[in-house]
């Protein structure tokens, strides 16, 4: 509860909201169109002016969830430990990002592999090389 | 009592903060139902970034992805090629019935039925509103552009070329590396002779939408091939490209945007209509005076106002993964 406002203060303060976060969403919306180029402005070669609109589109994000969050949800005005008993655990998600985008990464650069070895065809017993290899084992001739 | 004095003098050296969580109290100076809707609703954010998580991972796997300006470029009422007016709008929706809501809890601190009603019905509104633009997204989706799970229209040039006119050879028409297209579908009419099918596709240099008919389906037409269901596999010659000279025909696009869209705005979408279902539930009850006799401000309409604020918080990533990104 936000047993510091007056009344007309809160009220005020939620008109405020609602403006702060239209105008974080249509800035979202330009920097979005900005970056696929349909502001007259061709950028798509300049990779860094992509990550920095990608940089720029997250960070405004947080911080809409922050405001709706904090504000909205009045997680400002309640005891710290309780807060910190639903946000730190969402910290977990961090090494999530990490672990997953790493594998759809390495995923992507060895589809080629994979498909490769997938269309590979026995060519017949495995020769014996140096190390003896049961009659069953057949070798993949790739290429 | 026995043991009496040890607890006495321990309760005598602890500050009061830590006293708090000796019983009886509330630590946190929160209701117990209020409490659990916040850990709920942190199991539900997990489950929602699982989801995005699942996304970003599968399109950082995948070579090309259908980028979001094109797929996301219509409107009701004949509104086509402007780019994320729509979803725009959807999102102000929620971020309006968000505003209300707040409102509707104001209402209740201060015990005034008849305000928290009235903020409640405008919350109700925004949140079918948005359900109705949403059934229309589909629809559009399913209807005219043939997206399903299992199956993505949605494709992407890999390479720069010219496509072929309809008499097989290269037209005006050319496309770069990362150029969009969406595979249209082309109606079955078998009294047509070939002359009239590939009459059809004639002073068509434009997208088209559907209304090619041809005589067969699985049929390589020279400057097109349609496949089993219809679609329309327009052929092209590669200018740059792994292969360039050579005639290739346009795939369909990565299988899973389709199934991840449905899925995760689907699985949005349900939370928003299970959210206007109870606030409908506690809008009739507010009414009926129930909360007014508990005395305790209205708390039933603060839980729903965070379960509806939470709503709000996911498309807010959902709109920057699916829409803006």
């Amino acid at each position: 509860m936000s047993t510091h406002k007056t009344y007309e203060e809160s009220i005020r303060s939620v008109y405020k909201g609602l403006a702060l976060l239209a105008v974080v969403t249509l800035f979202e919306v330009f920097l979005s169109l900005f970056g696929k180029g349909y502001m007259g402005v061709d950028v798509h070669e300049y990779t860094w002016v992509l990550a920095i609109i990608a940089i720029g589109l997250i960070v405004l994000s947080l911080y809409k969830a922050y405001f709706i969050i904090y504000e909205f949800m009045h997680m400002g005005y309640e005891v710290k430990g309780l807060a910190m008993s639903v946000l730190l655990p969402v910290l977990l998600l961090v090494w999530a990002l990490i672990a997953f985008f790493q594998e759809g990464n390495s995923w992507k650069e060895r589809r080629e592999d994979v498909k490769m070895r997938q269309e590979a065809k026995p060519t017949g017993p495995a020769q014996q090389q140096g190390m003896l290899l049961p009659e069953d084992v057949y070798l993949l001739q790739l290429s | 009592m026995a043991g009496h004095d040890t607890t006495e003098m321990e309760h005598d050296v602890h500050t009061e903060q830590e006293n708090a969580w000796d019983g009886g109290t509330q630590p946190f100076r929160i209701s117990y139902g209020k409490l659990m809707m916040w850990y709920f609703l942190l199991s539900d954010a997990f489950t929602f970034a699982g989801f995005l998580i699942a996304y970003g991972t599968l399109r950082f796997s995948s070579a090309t992805w259908p980028v979001p300006d094109f797929v996301f470029s219509t409107a009701p009422f004949g509104v086509e090629h402007r780019p994320l007016i729509f979803v725009t709008i959807m999102s102000f929706l929620l971020i309006i019935s968000s505003v209300t809501m707040v409102r509707a809890v104001q209402e209740g601190h201060r015990e005034n039925k008849r305000g928290v009603v009235f903020w409640m019905l405008l919350t109700v509104l925004g949140g079918a509103g948005f359900l109705g633009c949403q059934a229309w997204e589909w629809t559009n989706l399913i209807g005219n552009e043939h997206m399903t799970v299992t199956r993505n229209p949605f494709g992407t040039h890999v390479e720069s070329g010219v496509y072929l006119g309809p008499d097989g050879k290269p037209s005006e028409e050319t496309f770069n590396v990362g150029g969009s297209y969406l595979m249209h579908k082309a109606e079955l009419n078998t009294s047509l002779s070939d002359e009239e099918v590939v009459a059809g596709f004639s002073g068509h240099d434009d997208e088209g939408h559907g209304g090619h008919a041809v005589n067969a389906y699985d049929k390589d037409y020279g400057f097109m091939y349609v496949d089993e269901e219809g679609f329309i596999h327009r052929k092209f010659v590669v200018e740059e490209g792994e292969k360039p000279g050579s005639v290739q025909m346009e795939l369909f696009g990565p299988v899973a945007f389709g199934a991840l869209f449905f899925f995760i705005t689907g699985f949005h979408g349900f939370h928003v209509l299970s959210g206007v279902a109870f606030l409908l539930i506690i809008l009739i009850n507010s009414a009926s005076g129930i909360y007014a006799e508990r005395k305790n401000g209205y708390e039933m309409v603060e839980k729903i106002g965070l379960y509806w604020h939470f709503v709000d918080l996911v498309w807010v990533f959902v709109f920057l993964v699916f829409y803006l990104l």
